[in-house]
């Protein structure tokens, strides 16, 4: 019979291999998808991964992954820490709206101010909110034990409905002739979190999530805490005796993922999306956490896991547009390369035995 | 402002239909998560189940069939799950969140045909002379049959978990799959059969939506109802009567701020809308002085070798 | 002209799918199709997001040589002034905004108009006098339809309340239904919908004697009743106008707000569930608004507040409408905040 076998360290090639293989299937099992939908799987598959990388336009869409995988690779890093550990902020969603919102209602109380510390103000504040957000689940964790899936999944739904009475509210714009949403920040300079080099899509948005990376790769590989992180999501009981309390840990895992969520919210309304709006959050929050995952939870595996997911957001709509693929075919395409993933990375901590199943 | 527009009868025989959706879905979870998984993909399975059913009821003309066919349709995405989380071993979080993805596009594509056909009218179940009590017979016996099924099927879980031997052998696994896998349980068949129990009710709580309660086929219909589901099992403490008493009330809280809005009570409805959600957070922290306590190897990977 | 053929995209917040709003606009795409045949190709992207996304994707269509481009939703105002700015030559047309530019023009549809023909059926043939609202979000085109229909079966039915929900949501059909089921619960026997499913419908043929009207498609399914008449979205004349004036090249930038009378919003089959003569005041309505010689909102009216808004004869102008945030006199509630 075939079985799985635990290795006894995660294998090195596979841990590079297994993407690779990955995205390998889902191109096959993706190009059927298109070919049954009556497309031509080579056009599509190119249209999707090699378009936006190397096609005529590249030169646009180059700078839209790095907005488009910025949020993701921000929110990812942030999770992960937590994910490391076995805390489970899944709300990042809420704690980037509040962080939008706390970071867009100070420039908004300010305006038309421009004063230039009005950006650096809205930055800490959308740290806060986010962070402010993300201490409910942590706090409840430590003081009562409840658990912290469901909570900050919750307070997504509470953000939502906070965000839908803000736009349609206090923060709506007066001079919108009644329409839902705020002013555009875009237009107001002390607030806009413009391109730093025009037409790269570097935002400072972009800058926090590679800064980001960085501080996770150190905090992880060479730091007490990031030891004590590791050790915690291995063998809880053990982690007891590397030093940290087990509270603290929760309170700044979930801190440290919401503080990074709700920047990720204030770069977004401060730069590319521009207003609070009922619509304003697009679920950059729940795809994080496929990004952690995807990223095996390491800083630099979350960075290329961020930019793959963009690429396939980014090379799915020039598809639709130029194939005239369906939306759906798409989210299939991208459900797949998450479920090759998901499957083929077992073999990076076990390996198939073939053969008669040895006395245990 | 008018109170008395407000019918407290019809109030709670909406309540019941309202309810049933999020009762199907969670009662199946339930039973997933009782198992220690915790599959967060119930809104994929429900929109699956949603476009299975309706396809089915308007090409047969029956929408017990359909009803039928959605549980079958959200048992075999679910088998995705399953082949994932207790083959693969993948981590059930990111499993659950592609699972949704995944059913969204999928019941988009199937259901490109259907946007704006009519299906086949459920039928209430007859009672008869039940159905006209002053009160009672409009609460309780005008309803179709998939209402009851759903009350019937909580009875049933909650008995099965209770007394059956099955039941008892599906919690141990769910408290500690080591230990069950010691005493010589296939915990990762038990998984399976757990997980595709969920998949066949969210399918079927998908299918009372598009069959049922609006009736019609459009793309993400069921709008986020299978997160409510994955919040009502945890609200429950994962008991199958609290499943039944929460899914009454969220549906309840929906239709009394409705009801409040048409009797023209100027309420904050965004705030009201929230109400749920913080409710359940409320409850999760009352609940913690409780023993009640989730399974305890929810959403942790079992490997026979460990 | 750089090529031969005439491209045009389009740019959809729902998937085509939806049956309401997107269904309607990729209707007006194909009906480009239909007209133009060969001379014309279209493209397009739905479930676009409002924000960064809209904007990436309406500027790859520029790129990739959209001579014309139709951004579907309000929330796409800012991302096409943008992308316009950046593409001279290319032509946008966005959907029920209020920001121009030379190369950006606005379109949008007077519903309203629609809801006065509604009212005016509702008002006749309601008998328990309550008549039920669904609102989605409190914004001037919902509320421009809540008083217009209001005006109007007020007018034949002095009786008549208006009892009105808000969903808070532009897209829930469950929420709808229950919507729908509350406002029959409470007594209406019309129900009127401001959002685009048809569980209301379904709803209020469940219930029996309630009567509806279709919601940006026709929703003939539903007829004879309770679906007794309908709001169309018709956006085809439009679009195929449009992009024959780019053909020719003869596109300016302009403000378009269109009713019954170009056939921008049509009102479906008035069905005989409705009394013939209510039936044919209903269409003369239909058509003294369709040659202009009638406006939903002439005077005397006023505010909910009791000031005065409209004097006698006196007609809204556009700019007061398009921001409508008040009720006029005789509805009840708040508009909520």
């Amino acid at each position: 019979m075939i079985r799985l076998v635990k290795r006894p360290q995660p294998s090195a090639a596979w841990s590079y291999g297994a993407p690779l293989l990955a995205v390998l299937a889902t191109i096959l099992a993706g190009g059927l998808l298109f070919f049954f939908l009556g497309k031509n799987p080579g056009e599509a598959i190119a249209t999707i991964f090699w378009e936006p990388l190397f096609g005529e336009f590249a030169f646009f869409y180059r700078p839209q992954l790095l907005i488009k995988g910025a949020p993701l690779v921000l929110i990812a890093i942030g999770l992960s820490l937590g994910f490391k550990a076995g805390i489970w902020n899944i709300g990042a969603e809420g704690q980037y709206i509040i962080g939008a919102l706390c970071g867009a209602g100070v420039a908004l109380a300010m305006y038309p101010l421009n004063v230039f510390w009005l950006f650096p103000a809205m930055v800490l504040a959308g740290a806060l909110g986010g962070w402010a957000w993300a201490m409910i689940p942590a706090l409840l964790k430590t003081r009562f034990g409840t658990n912290e899936i469901l909570v900050s999944l919750m307070l997504v739904y509470v953000a939502e409905q906070f965000l839908a009475s803000m736009s349609l509210g206090l923060m709506k714009n007066p001079e919108g002739f009644g329409f839902p949403g705020s002013r555009n920040l875009q237009q107001y300079p002390a607030a806009h979190n413009a391109e730093i080099i025009a037409n790269t899509g570097l935002h400072w948005g972009v800058l926090a999530a590679l800064i980001s990376v960085i501080f996770a790769y150190v905090l992880l590989t060479r730091h007490r805490l990031g030891f004590s992180i590791r050790v915690t999501g291995d063998a809880p009981r053990a982690a007891t005796f590397s030093g940290v309390s087990p509270k603290r840990l929760v309170i700044f895992c979930l801190g440290t993922s919401g503080a990074l969520a709700g920047l990720a919210g204030l770069f977004e309304v401060a730069g590319p999306a521009g207003q609070v709006t009922i619509d304003f959050n697009v679920g950059y929050g729940f795809t994080a956490i496929i990004v952690a995952f995807l990223g095996r939870l390491h800083p630099v595996g979350i960075l290329l896991a961020g930019g793959l997911m963009a690429l396939t957001y980014i090379g799915g709509d020039i598809a639709q547009s130029q194939l005239g693929l369906p939306a759906a075919a798409i989210q299939i395409f991208q459900g797949m390369l998450l479920f090759f993933l998901l499957a083929i990375d077992v073999f990076t901590n076990y390996r198939l035995q073939i053969g008669r199943q040895e006395a245990a | 402002m008018d109170l008395s527009a407000i019918n407290p009868v019809l109030l709670l025989a909406a309540l019941l239909a309202a309810a049933t959706p999020i009762l199907l879905a969670a009662t199946g979870e339930l039973i997933a998560e009782k198992a220690g998984v915790l599959n967060l993909g119930v809104e994929g399975m429900m929109i699956t189940g949603a476009i299975c059913g309706f396809a089915t009821a308007v090409e047969t003309g029956s929408p017990l069939l359909g009803f039928a066919a959605a549980a079958v349709g959200g048992a075999a995405l679910s088998l995705l799950f399953a082949f994932l989380t207790q083959v693969a071993l993948a981590n059930q979080v990111a499993s659950g969140l592609a699972l949704t993805l995944f059913g969204l596009g999928l019941s988009a594509l199937l259901g490109q045909s259907y946007v704006g056909v009519k299906p086949p009218r459920m039928e209430d179940v007859n009672f008869g002379p039940l159905a006209d009590i002053p009160l009672i017979g409009r609460i309780f016996f005008q309803h179709d049959l998939v209402l009851y099924l759903g009350v019937v099927l909580v009875a049933s879980v909650w008995a099965f978990l209770k007394y059956t031997r099955s039941g008892l052998i599906l919690k141990a696994v769910g408290e500690n799959h080591d230990a069950a896998h010691a005493l010589g349980y296939k915990v990762v068949r038990i998984r399976t059969l757990a997980i595709m129990f969920g998949g066949a009710c969210a399918g079927a709580g998908g299918a009372y939506i598009s069959l049922v309660r609006v009736p019609q086929w459009t793309e993400g219909m069921t709008a986020g109802v299978g997160w409510i589901a994955l919040a009502l099992v945890v609200f429950a403490s994962w008991k199958p009567w609290r499943v039944l008493l929460g899914a009454y009330l969220f549906g309840g809280i929906t239709q009394l701020q409705l009801n409040l809005q048409g009797a023209g009570v100027a309420i904050p409805v965004e705030y009201l809308a929230m109400s749920p959600y913080i409710i359940t957070i409320v409850v999760l922290v009352l609940l913690s002085a409780d023993k009640a306590q989730a399974p305890a190897s929810l959403g942790r990977t079992f490997h026979a070798s460990q | 002209m750089a090529q031969d053929k005439t491209k045009v995209g389009f740019v959809y917040v729902g998937p085509v799918g939806d049956g309401g709003w997107t269904y309607e606009h990729d209707q007006g795409r194909l009906a480009v199709v239909e007209h133009f045949g060969d001379a014309v190709e279209t493209v397009f992207v739905e479930n676009v997001a409002e924000g960064p996304d809209s904007e990436r994707v309406m500027t790859q269509m520029a790129l990739d040589g959209a001579d014309l481009i139709f951004t579907t939703s309000f929330g796409y105002m800012d991302p096409t002034i943008n992308v316009a700015a950046k593409f001279p030559n290319v032509k946008f047309e966005h959907a029920t905004g209020y920001k121009r530019a030379d190369n950006v023009s606005t379109y949008s549809a007077r519903f309203y108009e629609g809801r006065a023909v509604q009212g005016h059926i509702a008002g006749k043939m309601t008998e328990s006098n309550i008549i039920g609202y669904i609102g989605s979000y409190p914004i001037p085109e919902v509320i421009r339809g809540i008083n217009s229909a209001y005006i109007h079966a007020k007018k034949v039915n002095p009786d008549v309340e208006f009892k009105i929900v808000w969903a808070y949501t532009w897209f829930d059909p469950a929420k709808e239904a229950d919507a729908a089921k509350v406002l029959i619960d409470q007594g209406a026997d019309v129900v009127l919908q401001h959002t685009d499913s048809t569980a209301p419908q379904a709803a209020a043929q469940e219930a029996g004697n309630v009567i509806t009207f279709g919601q940006a498609s026709d929703m003939a399914e539903y007829a004879p009743k309770p679906r007794v008449s309908s709001i169309i979205d018709n956006w085809a004349p439009y679009y195929i106008a449009r992009t024959q004036a780019v053909i020719d090249g003869t596109w300016e930038s302009m403000d378009t707000w269109d009713g019954i009378g170009p056939g921008m919003v049509g009102i479906g089959e008035i069905t005989d569930a409705v009394p013939a003569d209510v039936k044919a005041e209903a269409i003369a309505l239909r058509d003294a608004i369709a040659s202009g010689e009638y406006h939903p909102f002439t005077g005397p009216l006023k505010k909910q507040d009791g000031s005065d808004w409209l004097a006698e004869g006196e007609v809204a102008d556009d700019g007061t409408l398009a921001g409508m945030n008040f009720y006029v006199e005789g509805l009840d509630g708040e508009i909520p905040q």
